[in-house]
């Protein structure tokens, strides 16, 4: 019996978590997987902080996935990788867009961003990897593109075939974005 | 054929598979996305609308049941409370073609404004109520709900929650199957007078045990044997939580239809393991049915009435087990949502702001009006009551707050329930000042066309309440129309109306910046040879801009170049 295993979606409302997480529910469908998705819609994607839950294996109960459980989490966001950092599972792993994005309190110079969250995070003993999947986006054509970059990232290491992904690709992006998307897919798996 | 699918377009699909034909509904999250997936059906097939608020959605499937087709209506929790008048009489006249109302619950109110729950509306007007816990279930139990609403002559509530409805998961396609039934006119049973009705309350009372005997042996309820140490009677969202924290150490019954409880299968399940829990989420009903039929189940003396459960949540609880987890000693900044760069309603709330109101709220995007750095709102009950509340404080206030209290409401919100209110205000005549913040759309539940922004749920051009026309016609001479985005007309204006001895409504109109028909132009830039980090471009709040290296910078990802901040700066130093 496989095992249920447990990734994570997180980042700032706007950032196209939907989209990615739509792809990752595609790919694992395809793999044969039972798969479930919880999403956050509503006030919450506002710009505030949101979060993605998804879980395969061979028979799914619960969509949500609580502290210590996360095999993956896939941050858009170098904050957020901090905030579900518990959620991580004991020798779980994140990837991490280094992108930082000040939240409201910090604009409003009430807080401070914590500096070297990943350094940080690292020296807890936790497997993060940190990439500038902004700067990869914007060079696809698109700094919205930041979501597939990672979804690219992903691909490398997730064991799947590519021709799943470029399926979950053209199942999912609309058709007028898909050149950049695809650029932007190509250059996440190729860091 | 399958795929991964919402909850909520399960529901839509299964409307489909069922063959209905009629879908009226009011935006509300996590409600929206079942009337949006059915509008993509072919309309020809099953037409679908959005109705102005839940109670005209209710009754216009009520009326589409009476002609003889299959019907249905979708809304949040807090939607159902004002579609329980037409409800609970339906409730009385029964059916012709299926009637199906969904009612989506949120437990720990990511997006609401209260948290109850909806299956005491069921047990209230005495319908049966099917609640599913995920996507499979839910098309399988819409298309039961038809079943159960024709068989035994009532409408058929379907419970979803926020986690039912925005997961997705497996859903097998089936094909479309019509039913239809003819009109014929029946007074007896359609027209709800005191002589009709008392025959009908008696019928009411013997379709309960009809539907309780039913409930005995409906496959939406069942039983899966494992271990005899623990018994879990759950519903919905728990049940998946609690198959998942205890797995094969428990044995479960399953209710997929919570309202009526049946009594024999639970007391059977009951004998026959050691220790009962039941396990809902919010309020204590099958616990509460439970002890009536003589059980003593462990319920909510162990589980919480508040928010969502979840499988740690429930291994704590019953089996002592944590999870362990690693975090950081930084303080993690909150992230709360806020307005979008380019939101029309920011200028309207700095303005309020600046000039200390009373500001009487609404429910939409602009309830983010109430945060920091804004903070200009006193008060938000439920859709309408800004405008309706204003009065009465005002009315109670004799006077003295008609030049400093406005009322906030947004286009879809007034054409809700903000219209009787300001009615009100001129019938009974308080010199209120109401502020209809018209971003000609429905924002906060992802963009839905309304009745006063001229298209309909297709995109087709339709009918476009004039608001001016409409507050004039109810008695309001003053009405005024202005650019939010330009902050001296804003000022000026709120504080003419607010001086005036008469009722007035002032029109924001600007449309919402996430709208893809409206242009933007380039981002601001920061001089930072002018900018003198006054920080009066942070007063707005708006999360383009920040102080970098002790001087303003805007976010060139972000900006939409509404200009807003540019009329803060008093030295110049935003420039295109």
């Amino acid at each position: 019996m496989a095992e249920t295993k447990a990734i994570m979606l997180v980042g700032v409302g706007g950032q196209g978590t939907l989209l990615a997480s739509r792809i990752l529910g595609n790919v694992l469908l395809s793999a044969g997987y039972d798969v479930k998705v919880s999403e956050v819609h509503g006030m919450s994607q506002r710009g505030g902080s949101v979060v993605t839950y998804i879980k395969y294996g061979d028979k799914i109960f619960s969509p949500v996935i609580e502290k210590g459980e996360a095999d993956v989490i896939i941050s858009f966001e170098e904050l957020e990788a901090a905030r579900w950092l518990p959620y991580l599972k004991k020798g779980g792993k994140i990837i991490t867009n280094s992108q930082q994005i000040n939240p409201m309190p910090v604009i409003m110079g009430v807080q401070e961003y914590p500096e070297n969250l990943t350094e940080k995070i690292r020296a807890k003993g936790v497997d993060i990897t940190a990439i500038d999947a902004l700067s990869l986006a914007e060079q696809a054509g698109s700094s919205r593109a930041v979501n597939v970059v990672l979804m690219g990232l992903i691909s490398k290491t997730a064991g799947f075939p590519e021709e799943a992904w470029q399926a979950a690709l053209d199942a999912c992006v609309p058709k007028k974005a898909m050149e950049i998307n695809k650029k932007a897919f190509a250059l996440g798996r190729g860091v | 054929m399958a795929g991964l699918m919402l909850g909520n377009q399960a529901v839509a699909r299964g409307l489909y598979e069922a063959g209905v034909e009629f879908v009226s509904s009011y935006p509300g999250t996590p409600s929206t996305e079942i009337t949006e997936f059915a509008s993509t059906y072919d309309k020809n097939e099953m037409y679908s609308e959005w109705a102005p608020n839940e109670k005209v959605a209710c009754e216009a499937a009520i009326g589409a049941s009476f002609a003889g087709r299959r019907s249905f209506c979708a809304m949040k929790h807090v939607g159902l409370n004002v579609a329980a008048d037409p409800l609970y009489t339906a409730s009385y006249t029964g059916v012709n073609g299926g009637f199906v109302l969904a009612v989506a619950d949120d437990q720990g109110m990511h997006s609401s404004q209260n948290e109850q729950d909806s299956r005491n509306h069921a047990i209230g007007a005495k319908v049966p109520m099917l609640e599913p816990s995920d996507s499979g279930e839910c098309k399988e139990f819409t298309k039961l709900a038809y079943e159960i609403s024709e068989q035994f002559d009532t409408p058929v509530i379907l419970r979803l929650s926020t986690r039912v409805a925005h997961s997705q998961s497996i859903v097998e396609l089936e094909d479309r199957k019509t039913v239809r039934y003819d009109y014929t006119k029946n007074p007896r049973k359609n027209i709800m007078t005191p002589a009709n009705a008392k025959p009908k309350h008696i019928i009411v009372e013997e379709r309960t045990k009809k539907l309780r005997e039913y409930a005995e042996t409906s496959p939406l309820n069942r039983v899966e044997m494992f271990s005899d140490e623990i018994g879990i009677i759950a519903n919905g969202a728990a049940y998946q939580y609690a198959r998942e924290a205890l797995g094969e150490k428990a044995s479960y019954l399953k209710l997929g239809m919570v309202n009526p409880l049946p009594v024999k299968l639970i007391k059977d399940f009951a004998a026959k393991v050691k220790k009962l829990y039941v396990v809902e989420e919010l309020d204590d009903i099958i616990e509460t049915h439970c002890r009536k039929i003589g059980l003593d189940p462990i319920g909510k003396e162990l589980f919480t009435f508040i928010g969502e459960y979840s499988q740690t949540y429930l291994r704590e609880k019953i089996l002592g087990e944590k999870n362990e987890f690693v975090q950081l000693e930084d303080t993690i900044p909150v992230r709360p949502p806020v307005m979008c760069a380019g939101c029309p309603h920011r200028g309207v709330f700095y303005t309020l702001k600046k000039l200390g109101v009373f500001v009487s709220g609404d429910i939409g995007c602009y309830t983010l009006g109430s945060a920091a750095p804004l903070e200009a709102m006193d008060t938000t009950v439920c859709m309408g009551a800004s405008v309706s509340g204003l009065h009465g404080f005002n009315k109670a206030m004799r006077g003295e707050y008609e030049g400093k209290a406005v009322a906030v409401i947004g286009d879809s919100t007034f054409i809700h329930s903000g219209i009787t209110g300001l009615i009100n205000i001129a019938y009974n005549r308080t010199n209120s000042t109401v502020l209809i913040l018209d971003n000609s759309i429905t924002g906060m539940t992802g963009h839905q066309n309304n009745p006063a922004n001229g298209k309909n749920i297709y995109g087709d051009p339709a009918a476009a309440v004039d608001l001016e026309a409409l507050c004039h016609s109810v008695g309001i001479d003053r009405v005024t129309v202005i650019n939010p985005g330009d902050l001296a007309e804003t000022e000026r204006v709120i504080k003419e109306e607010l001086a005036a001895d008469a009722p007035s409504v002032i029109i924001c109109r600007k449309p919402c910046a996430l709208l893809k028909t409206v242009k933007h132009n380039p981002p601001f830039k920061v001089n930072k040879d002018k900018c003198k980090t006054c920080k009066a471009c942070m007063k707005i709040g708006c999360p383009a801009i920040s102080i970098t290296d002790g001087k303003a910078q805007i976010d060139n990802t972000l900006c939409v170049g509404c200009g807003l901040c540019t009329q803060m700066c008093r030295f110049g130093a935003i420039e295109e």
